[in-house]
């Protein structure tokens, strides 16, 4: 089994085919996109393969370290950068094709005329601990 | 087996243990493990005395605990194992415990934790599933709010306001998992208003009720929000806000108003409205009022606009909003609104749209970007 991170953006990836903004759709197509999506999840955990699904809140603010006794320097949100992530799904799976077939389902969710919005996942493996037998 | 029965022992027993001389921490580790037993046990052979069984086994526990710490510790047993069964539990023992889990010294998610666990008596793993965090991180907030509260005596009178703040906490940020956290907190506030007698307790309680009662109807089958003033009524339940409302009418007559009698006399309004456009806003605003004037609270003067976009009209509630900061949570969202409802669409519709982007979770996301997209259809078609 090895674990995949399938990342959503709001920036940053390629345009999707069905690329229509979310609030120009009617309400009955958002209200099919949510069903699909909860589907997917639920038929995922049905499979034993669901580990966890989060959306991000566009807005995020950059931190770091100012020294001792200092608070830490803010900054941003920042409009111009190029890569925003809008959440995740994290799945268990038994193969990389495996987890590219369960993206490209959920890149199938539907969108404005009821049709896929190809929107372009990112598929990314995580790193894991070490196997117990090396050689 | 009832469980909910078994739960509500849980400030009993814990209390008797106290008072019996066992340290809190050690205590609460004890009466959990008499849960866990009582789970386990009852179901084929039950207690004719639920409580004493409980005690006893509690007690038990304690005293192989403290016994092999003792041990570990080459020091000399403290407990007495024939103690004394000391003086009769009483209310005060939960209220004490009510006070103790609310402690100011926690931090409120410590608090909340600490208060499901002893009073409520959930498990660990309850309550970690209820917040969405792994077992061992909640596991480990609690034993810290434990020690953090070790060295408070269990006598000292605390503030019924930090309970209050804890027990509206559970009610208000309850998510998801095995557990009704809203229906936790109103079994905990109904425990907490029948051990001390106080207007606002039972205003909290109220409110509780007023809100718990629409929740069939707050959400549609595919767990899109449905807002108040489309809420079918008929799903409303009837009981619930009669109990909310007589709890109020109770607590109002002593005339010792606060903020969550104030919140529920708004949520009773509502409540008493037969269909939306009946509900009685002039005095929905004249309570908002009165809240401003309790809270002096950002949120308060929100949720006061919309009243008065409703009573006056929407141009008075834009009126209101102005005066706010727009940086306040959900201040685009009203914004939309009061401009819908004044006719101007494009600006509803942006604002919509614009609102969803700051949604504080996905429900709400979802039901702004639908009212957005609600907007634009009726322009482009």
């Amino acid at each position: 089994m090895a674990k995949y991170l399938l990342l959503k953006h709001y920036r940053g990836a390629p345009a999707a085919v069905n690329d229509v903004p979310m609030d120009q759709w009617t309400p009955e197509e958002i209200s099919a996109h949510v069903q699909y999506m909860h589907d997917f999840a639920a038929r995922l955990e049905g499979t034993g393969e669901f580990v966890d699904g989060q959306a991000l809140a566009p807005e995020g603010t950059f931190v770091r370290y100012d020294g001792e006794g200092r608070p830490p320097v803010t900054d941003g949100p920042f409009a111009e950068t190029k890569d925003l992530i809008a959440g995740w799904m994290v799945i268990d799976v038994d193969s990389y094709e495996r987890a590219v077939e369960l993206a490209g389902e959920l890149s199938a969710a539907p969108g404005a005329g009821g049709k896929p919005i190809h929107e372009w996942l990112e598929v990314r493996p995580f790193l894991t601990a070490p196997p117990t037998i090396t050689e | 087996m009832d469980e909910a029965l078994l739960r509500s022992l849980t400030p009993t027993v814990l209390g008797v243990l106290v008072r019996r001389g066992a340290d809190f921490a050690a205590a609460e580790d004890a009466v959990q493990d008499a849960l866990v037993e009582a789970v386990r046990a009852w179901p084929t052979d039950p207690p004719r005395d639920a409580k004493g069984w409980l005690v006893t086994v509690a007690w038990r526990r304690f005293l192989d605990a403290t016994r092999a710490d003792a041990a570990r510790r080459r020091r000399e047993n403290l407990v007495d194992e024939q103690a004394a069964p000391g003086p009769a539990p009483t209310v005060d023992d939960t209220l004490q415990l009510y006070f103790l889990c609310a402690h100011p010294s926690l931090t409120p998610s410590s608090a909340v934790a600490l208060t499901l666990r002893a009073v409520g008596g959930l498990t660990t793993r309850q309550i970690a599933h209820a917040y969405l965090v792994p077992e061992a991180t909640m596991a480990q907030r609690i034993s810290r709010a434990k020690r953090t509260v070790s060295g408070v005596r269990f006598d000292q009178p605390g503030d019924v306001a930090t309970v209050l703040r804890v027990l509206y906490l559970v009610f208000n940020e309850g998510y998801s998992g095995d557990v009704d956290l809203a229906a936790e907190a109103i079994r905990l506030t109904r425990q907490l208003a029948a051990a001390i007698d106080q207007p606002e307790v039972a205003g909290l309680l109220a409110l509780m009720l007023l809100h718990h009662a629409r929740r069939a109807a707050r959400t549609a089958p595919d767990g899109s929000l449905v807002p108040l003033a489309e809420q079918d009524r008929r799903r409303w339940d009837t009981t619930s806000i009669a109990e909310g409302v007589q709890i109020l009418q109770a607590a109002l007559a002593r005339d010792r108003l606060g903020e969550f009698q104030a919140q529920a006399a708004i949520a009773a309004l509502h409540a008493d409205a037969p269909t939306a456009e009946e509900t009685d806003w002039v005095q929905i605003v004249e309570w908002y009022d009165e809240l401003t004037r309790l809270t002096d609270s950002p949120v308060v003067r929100l949720n006061r606009a919309v009243a008065v976009g409703e009573a006056d009209g929407p141009r008075a509630g834009l009126a209101a909003l102005a005066a706010l900061d727009d940086a306040l949570p959900r201040h685009t969202a009203v914004a939309a609104y009061l401009h819908e409802r004044d006719g101007a669409l494009s600006t509803a519709a942006r604002l919509y749209a614009e609102a969803a982007q700051k949604a504080p979770n996905l429900a709400e996301r979802d039901h702004l970007t639908r009212q957005a997209a609600r907007l634009n259809a009726r322009r482009y078609r």
